[in-house]
């Protein structure tokens, strides 16, 4: 018994002694899928996050503390992304800066809600986390759904002249949350889509729908999901010869839907943040990327980018680590990001991150007006 | 008629792609009745072997059709040579194990070889060129794309050569005669460790060629692309009758065609609803697959 | 002592490792040496990397060839005495070890939230609902043999159900519970009924296609399941009136998981010993040998299959209290096949060893962390090089066995 004692007593040691230790950083939590098939999401977040904390700490930290880094693998799955909010909360974090999927956030949102931990996602763009006013603690730097498929309904109708239209989605949170909200805007306006379908992800190709797509006559596709589909159906379509539009989401609105489709991209629409490109901030950050990591940043890495600046520099503008100083903070003062200038609402929504519509041209995004 | 026939050759070429590696999982099978789960990492790591080779190529100023041949011949020795040596390390050790364990060793292998290429290489998808080229007399067709021929002719040809390798070759002998006994083919003087060993590689080998056309095909790959190929080929492989190389080329197409037929006709929301479905239903009916052999058991 | 032999055994073996060095470096050439970036249109050449997986390749190989030799002598030898299997006939027959041990377990068990911070709680709680679902899947693969690769459907059935139930009529967790096992139950027979005749690996595909039928209702299913948005605010379980803080949830959870791993362990150890699950290991060695007996097929498998889903309609349940949030991401093919690796890496049949996989399986990962980008691709490695090592899994079953002692009779009889 007197052994088991010992060990008992070693082990709290340890416990107190890695608390004890942990008391002179600034811990930024970073979240998201870092493994598995979602990983080409999760991994630009955590690139930008060490960016801009390498830079903050060469500035000398904030508060004048150093920032740590604590990144955490949720695979996008809801039971993980509990358990690492759990462990991100009991290793005290300050902020955490995730997580990647709608879902995953919403599961281990409750675990930082319950604690007091401002949590800021760069992609989670459902609606729910911020509109239903559940999670006084979430922010995000990305505009919800609902905002998108409005730009994207009335940039077909009255743009466009549009007149059927064919909605595909990928069935994830995301695609079919975005696809949902254009139907129901399509409708109001008294436009039905021809063709309301989700598409597995990863399959082995897409001809398929390519073909029923085409056989709908639809004068436009619109598509809810993320950009490697995008990029097979794009290709599929244009290979076979179709006019028929696509417009997609930001999840599309990624220089690797280019690289990936080449010259098929061409003259594809989608949503995105507000122009970037002439933003020198943006273009420092990617030039950043590239000189770090040697390659072009990934999907989300500004919106994160953007995140991890925000957070640490409403806690200095907050002027401490307490929760309500730091809220307060993101939502009272402008913040100066690669999206622009933003500021953060009472649902936690981003001000000043707002959604145009882009074309494909010559190889580029390039935004239309 | 159109949309049928677009449909119908839609189905195909992927019922040709799932067939391609669906032969690896069924000869694999077939002699050491075992899983193959990481089969499909192999057909993906063809894919990217392909596609670093072809892009090294075409800096050097190399294009055309002797580019898809070097490509797709690099692309056949790694995944022979990944597929060997899974074997030696994976499975050979595991030979007289209970038996499931060499399908769990398989499923941590690909989990392994997953990230193993996400970390070597990169987690994002990356642009895979068309090597295959447009035929000039395909210029007016709109039913059919040259890349899609180009499948289904290679899909042929490689199987027709299969069967005539395992029936009319010394090795194609020993490996029927491994399939039905191994401790009898071994008493024969046949070299079963050799004879497994050149199962893998055919296997693998074949996988490389589906890698490299579909990734031609559609464009793009990255590291994930083999998990779902390899779960549908191992559903075509069991649909048309496992451990028989013309069920793993029907079981293959029939399963293309499903997907293609449910996809246009009714909604892709529930296609692989369909696939798995009917694969219930013929398995209902036909216990051990379309041509596979009911095998009474002897007491 | 002669060292010819040595030497050239030295020799041979640095040979041996030489090849492999040399053929890994050929392997991984192209994967891990040339990295192409197609938008500058230029390459990368990563040498160092080569020398690295030289290295690597070359001292790996000894100590792989050095612990496959170890294996193929020690099995030799004969399992009988592995000091393995003498130290677990030790615990088991002395009582002076059993006992303590026992105890030890149980206070370390009971003290486990009081001493570790709630994140350590929470994956232990994780940890043990992979011993349930484990023990849950161990009778149908380990004692029925029936492969079973759609597992995860069961635990789908049982999440959705406390989940839909809570959302639309406010069910309590403690009626969901039970429910939600009998439902679960009852989709285990429905998916019985038509596999039957299948055996072995085609069991296996149309399990695996069943639980992806199942996943694809839920993401596609709007009206029904909310679809992929998943169902968010889901009671946690009542505590009668008690207010607790996030914190102590996962504590009282905890509790609850211990109380419920417990019932699991009584409850499968004791239908391991009965009738039918005599019958089901009579099944699994011999089906026709089995008939013969007398036994009635479709009704022992049928019993199997339920049985073994009613664990996963409970954790379904568990889990859906757990995260407040469920979404058909949660139940995936790779769900299943983790569960199913848990029962085979464990030892198939044996419930210490479902019960030291699950921890090792779903602790590993948590451990990993600190590897971080390379936790999965250590995971991989850890399960093949575990199934390579000990093929019958860490503990492997003890049938057990009433023996004749003749001798013994005579002696008591004088």
């Amino acid at each position: 018994m007197k052994r088991l004692q010992i060990i008992l007593m070693v082990c709290a040691c340890l416990i107190f002694a890695g608390q004890a230790f942990a008391a002179d950083t600034i811990k930024l939590g970073v979240a998201g899928a870092h493994s598995g098939d979602l990983a080409s999401y999760g991994l630009p977040t955590l690139n930008a996050a060490k960016l801009v904390v390498g830079d903050m700490n060469a500035k000398g930290g904030v508060l004048g503390k150093k920032i740590e880094i604590l990144a955490e693998d949720d695979v996008c799955k809801p039971e993980v992304a509990a358990n690492v909010g759990s462990k991100l909360v009991s290793e005290k974090v300050t902020v955490v800066l995730g997580h990647i999927c709608s879902g995953a956030t919403k599961a281990a949102l409750n675990t930082y809600k319950e604690a007091k931990i401002v949590t800021m996602s760069p992609s989670a763009t459902n609606v729910d986390l911020t509109k239903s006013g559940d999670y006084p603690n979430f922010f995000r730097t990305i505009s919800p759904d609902d905002a998108q498929a409005l730009l994207q309904v009335d940039f077909a109708l009255n743009k466009l002249k549009v007149k059927k239209v064919a909605i595909i989605h990928d069935k994830g949170d995301y695609g079919k949350g975005l696809a949902e909200f254009a139907q129901g805007f399509f409708e109001k306006k008294g436009v039905k889509p021809v063709l309301f379908e989700g598409i597995t992800p990863g399959a082995v190709d897409y001809s398929a729908i390519v073909q029923k797509i085409k056989f709908s006559g639809a004068d436009a596709v619109l598509y809810g999901g993320y950009h490697p589909e995008a990029a097979k159906i794009v290709t599929g379509m244009k290979k076979k010869k179709m006019k028929t539009l696509f417009i997609s989401d930001d999840g599309v609105r990624d220089d690797t839907f280019i690289k990936v489709a080449g010259q098929y991209a061409e003259g594809v629409y989608a949503t995105g943040p507000i122009d970037t490109t002439k933003n020198p901030m943006a273009i420092a950050a990617i030039e950043q990327h590239k000189k770090e990591f040697g390659s072009d940043p990934g999907a989300f890495y500004l919106n994160a980018y953007a995140a991890s600046l925000c957070l640490l520099e409403g806690i200095q503008k907050a002027g401490s680590t307490d929760y309500a100083a730091i809220t307060k903070a993101l939502r009272s003062n402008w913040f100066e990001t690669p999206l622009g200038k933003i500021s953060f609402d009472e649902n936690g929504d981003a001000k000043g991150i707002g959604f145009s519509m882009y074309q494909v041209q010559k190889g580029k995004y390039v935004e239309v007006k | 008629m159109e949309y049928f026939l677009e449909l119908f050759f839609g189905g195909l070429t992927r019922g040709s792609i799932y067939a391609l590696i669906a032969l690896g999982y069924t000869m694999v099978y077939g002699i050491i009745e075992l899983i193959n789960f990481a089969h499909g990492e192999i057909y993906m790591i063809g894919a990217f072997t392909a596609l670093i080779v072809a892009s090294a190529l075409s800096l050097a100023g190399m294009s055309g059709w002797s580019l898809l041949i070097l490509a797709g011949v690099v692309a056949m020795i790694y995944s022979a040579a990944y597929g060997f040596t899974l074997e030696k390390i994976a499975y050979k050790p595991l030979r007289t194990a209970p038996r499931l364990s060499p399908l769990i060793s398989a499923i941590g292998m690909s989990i392994f070889l997953q990230n193993y290429v996400l970390l070597a290489q990169t987690s994002d998808f990356m642009s895979f060129p068309a090597l295959i080229e447009e035929f000039p007399f395909m210029e007016n067709v709109t039913i059919i794309r040259s890349s899609e021929l180009v499948i289904f002719i290679t899909t042929a040809v490689a199987t027709t050569l299969l069967t005539l390798f395992i029936k009319f070759t010394r090795m194609g002998k020993a490996m029927r005669a491994v399939a039905q006994d191994k401790t009898m083919a071994m008493l024969l003087g046949v070299n079963v460790n050799r004879v497994i060993s050149v199962t893998f590689i055919i296997g693998s080998a074949l996988a490389a060629v589906g890698g490299v056309l579909i990734s031609s095909h559609i464009g793009q790959i990255n590291f994930y692309i083999g998990f779902i190929a390899g779960i549908k080929a191992f559903t075509a492989a069991v649909l048309g009758g496992i451990g028989s190389i013309p069920g793993a080329v029907l079981g293959g197409m029939v399963l293309g065609w499903t997907e293609s037929f449910a996809t246009g006709y009714v909604s892709s929301d529930y296609e692989d609803v369909f696939a798995f479905g009917l694969l219930v239903f013929i398995l209902i009916f036909r216990p051990a697959g379309i041509l596979g052999r009911t095998t009474s058991e002897k007491v | 002592m002669e060292w010819k032999p040595l030497i050239r055994r030295a020799g041979s073996e640095i040979f041996k490792s030489s090849v492999a060095a040399v053929w890994f470096m050929f392997l991984t050439f192209p994967l891990m040496v040339i990295k192409i970036s197609p938008l500058d249109r230029t390459i990368e050449w990563r040498w160092m990397r080569m020398v690295y997986v030289g290295v690597g390749a070359f001292l790996l190989s000894f100590i792989w060839r050095y612990m496959l030799e170890r294996k193929e002598t020690g099995s030799e030898k004969g399992e009988a005495d592995s000091w393995q299997k003498r130290a677990g006939n030790r615990i088991r027959s002395d009582r002076m070890i059993f006992v303590p041990l026992l105890a030890v377990i149980g206070i370390f068990v009971l003290v486990f939230p009081f001493l570790f911070s709630s994140y350590q709680t929470s994956i232990m709680i994780t940890a043990l609902m992979y011993v349930m679902l484990g023990l849950g899947l161990n009778i149908v693969v380990g004692l029925a043999g029936l492969l079973d690769l759609g597992y995860v459907a069961f635990y789908a059935v049982g999440a959705y159900f406390y989940a839909l139930m809570n959302h639309h009529f406010g069910l309590g967790f403690w009626v969901a519970l039970p429910l939600a096992g009998a439902l679960a139950a009852t989709f285990g027979v429905l998916l019985g009924f038509p596999v039957l005749r299948l055996r072995g690996d085609y069991l296996a595909i149309v399990t695996l296609g069943f639980g992806e039928i199942i996943r694809l209702i839920l993401e596609n299913w709007n009206e029904f399941s909310f679809g992929p948005s998943g169902i968010a605010g889901i009671s946690r379980p009542s505590t009668f009136g008690i207010k607790l803080t996030l914190q102590e949830h996962t504590v009282y959870l905890y509790y609850i998981m211990i109380m419920l791993v417990l019932f699991t362990i009584l409850v499968v150890g004791r239908l391991r010993n009965s009738r039918i699950g005599r019958a089901w290991i009579a099944l699994r060695e011999d089906e026709i040998a089995c008939q013969a007996m007398g036994i009635d097929k479709t009704k022992t498998k049928l019993m199997a299959f339920a049985l073994g889903a009613t664990w996963a309609g409970f954790v379904g349940c568990i889990l859906a209290a757990k995260t407040t949030f469920i979404n058909p991401a949660s139940f995936t093919f790779m769900e299943s096949a983790i569960i199913l690796s848990i029962v085979v890496l464990g030892g198939m049949g044996s419930i210490v060893g479902v019960i030291v996989g699950a921890f090792i399986l779903i602790l590993l990962p948590e451990y990993l962390r600190a590897f971080s980008e390379y936790r999965m691709l250590a995971f991989g490695a850890s399960m093949v090089l575990i199934m390579v090592f000990r093929p019958q899994g860490i503990i492997s079953g003890i049938r057990q066995r009433y023996e004749f002692h003749a001798k013994a009779r005579e002696e008591a009889r004088t």
